[in-house]
């Protein structure tokens, strides 16, 4: 469904990533692991048209889609959560969800606009209680919530996630984990950017170790689970028990 | 209340361009005064009826706002709201200096749009012009009112402000809304200039005063709020004439800066703006 073909972003003379190749194929659960600063944002940002210009080429479908506007890209099926949610702070969480459907704003779409927001409060009831309220007030769980929420809208086949867990409480990350396999089960492809490892590995069907802009590993959720290297820089084992 | 009126117009036209990019537009002032001079082209020097030449000046402006955001704000490689601030003040020089190279220092007159003959109103006075300058600006703050509150391509507009990258990855075309922004808080203005100038003449230099009248009214109404920006002109302009006959005239302009200041120090969101609004924004 996606493949990433040697991709290169240089931010100014630093190199952010380097030879980047990787696919995800319909149905999965893949997710990218790696440590603050390892480029994977950036490689989202690349996919979903926020980053344009650089090397190598993104093809979704077998189309190239490289350096193709972030609202073209929205269009085709692709949906992207940034990082720290980034929602509409000044607008309700109920306008918030209705320009997640912007690329549905013709008149005649009303209905499905509205099948999907229905669609939303099941999956995230809290939503609903807070539709009026601002969304720079939401808690943190209720803003990533928001934030996935508003990203469905757009009824992507592929959704991109960057750091889901970051700053929750362990009871919500785990609810939102329930979310993302649900969603996945549903038959929406994701791209997962995590750094709580154990986590993401948990629940992908593959999985890419970045470090500094490059690849290092690549390997299935449980493969990765039990390397060494993996364990030790990631998942926190202790080195002599290797 | 007519000077209000004015007032309010500027106010709004900082609004718009403040709810999209959160941008002070600093040369709000020279939309106005290049309406008034516009028209004034259009209507003695080639004596076009108003009718026509009212909505002529307008899409004139307009493009003035298109060329402005394409020259002026989207160049800038690394825009933050400070340097795009400073950008504006920029072209407001180059605005104010094209409007002396091409209209001289002379202040213009301008026919008002129904005669000059006072209507008796209640035993006062008033001229016919502000009449239809109130009456202009209840229409533009219904219209704006409506389509940021109530359409999708108003919240798209908002959504630019609140989070450029969010609003592109929901496939708003954020460069259009900043321009559109642009084009019509410059078509606005020109609608205080046309108002204006059969009552106040209009000449090269007006639209620095203006841009701070408009400025204390929109701080005054809280920023970002378009019953806000009327409420902040009128009393603005209210305040101004008491001041200036109760007082002396000589310190009218003066009023706008102290309340300026004062609600800054007392009420930094305004009589209307929303405090929990202000919070969430950057600036």
């Amino acid at each position: 469904m996606l493949e990433v073909k040697n991709l290169r972003v240089f931010y100014g003379s630093h190199k952010a990533l380097d030879e980047i190749n990787l696919k995800v194929d319909t149905g999965q659960i893949v997710s990218i692991i790696g440590a603050n600063g390892a480029g994977k944002s950036t490689l989202l940002k690349s996919i979903s048209g926020l980053i344009r210009g650089f090397e190598g080429d993104v093809f979704f479908d077998g189309h190239d889609i490289s350096s193709q506007s972030p609202s073209r890209i929205v269009n085709l099926g692709i949906s992207h959560v940034l990082e720290g949610r980034q929602l509409f702070a000044s607008l309700s969480t109920l306008d918030n969800l209705n320009l997640g459907a912007y690329i549905y704003k013709n008149r005649k779409n009303r209905a499905s606009v509205e099948e999907s927001r229905e669609k939303v409060f099941e999956i995230f009831p809290i939503l609903k209680e807070r539709a009026s309220q601002f969304a720079g007030t939401l808690s943190g769980g209720e803003q990533q919530m928001l934030a996935i929420g508003r990203a469905l809208m757009a009824k992507p086949r592929l959704l991109l996630l960057d750091e889901p867990s970051l700053g929750l409480a362990p009871r919500i990350v785990q609810n939102i984990f329930n979310v993302i396999r649900e969603l996945n089960q549903q038959g929406v492809t994701i791209l997962l950017v995590e750094q709580n490892a154990s986590l993401a590995l948990n629940s992908s069907d593959f999985a890419y170790v970045l470090e500094t802009g490059s690849k290092i590993l690549e390997g299935t959720g449980a493969d990765l689970l039990s390397d060494n290297m993996v364990q030790q820089a990631y998942l926190g084992a202790a080195k002599s028990a290797s | 209340m007519t000077v209000g009126s004015i007032y309010a117009m500027i106010a709004v036209g900082f609004n718009i361009i403040y709810n999209v990019t959160e941008i002070i537009n600093l040369a709000q002032g020279e939309f106005v005064v290049l309406g008034g001079l516009v028209m004034v082209f259009i209507r003695v020097t080639l004596s076009i009826p108003t009718i026509l030449a009212f909505p002529l000046t307008l899409l004139i402006v307009f493009m003035v706002g298109v060329l402005f955001d394409r020259l002026a704000i989207r160049p800038i490689k690394q825009p933050s709201v400070m340097t795009l601030i400073i950008a504006t003040i920029a072209a407001s020089m180059i605005l104010k200096g094209s409007a002396m190279f091409i209209w001289g220092k002379d202040p213009y007159d301008l026919p008002a749009f129904s005669g000059r003959t006072p209507i008796n109103f209640l035993g006062a006075f008033i001229q016919p012009q502000a009449l239809w300058i109130m009456g202009l600006l209840v229409v533009i703050v219904l219209a704006l009112t409506l389509f940021f509150e109530r359409n999708i391509m108003g919240k798209a507009m908002k959504a630019c402000a609140d989070n450029p990258d969010a609003a592109k990855l929901v496939g708003i075309n954020v460069n259009h809304m900043i321009l559109l922004s642009f084009a019509l808080s410059a078509a606005i203005g020109a609608v205080a200039g046309i108002g204006m100038t059969p009552l106040a003449l209009m000449e090269y230099d007006r639209g620095a005063m203006l841009a701070v009248k408009g400025f204390a009214a929109v701080i005054l109404g809280g920023l970002g709020s378009f019953p806000g920006a009327i409420l902040g002109g009128l009393v603005l302009g209210l305040i101004e004439s008491l001041g200036a006959g109760y007082i002396s005239s000589g310190y009218k302009d003066a009023f706008a800066l102290i309340i300026l200041l004062l609600l800054l120090f007392v009420k930094p969101s305004g009589l209307l703006g929303n405090a929990t609004v202000a919070k969430l924004k950057k600036f």
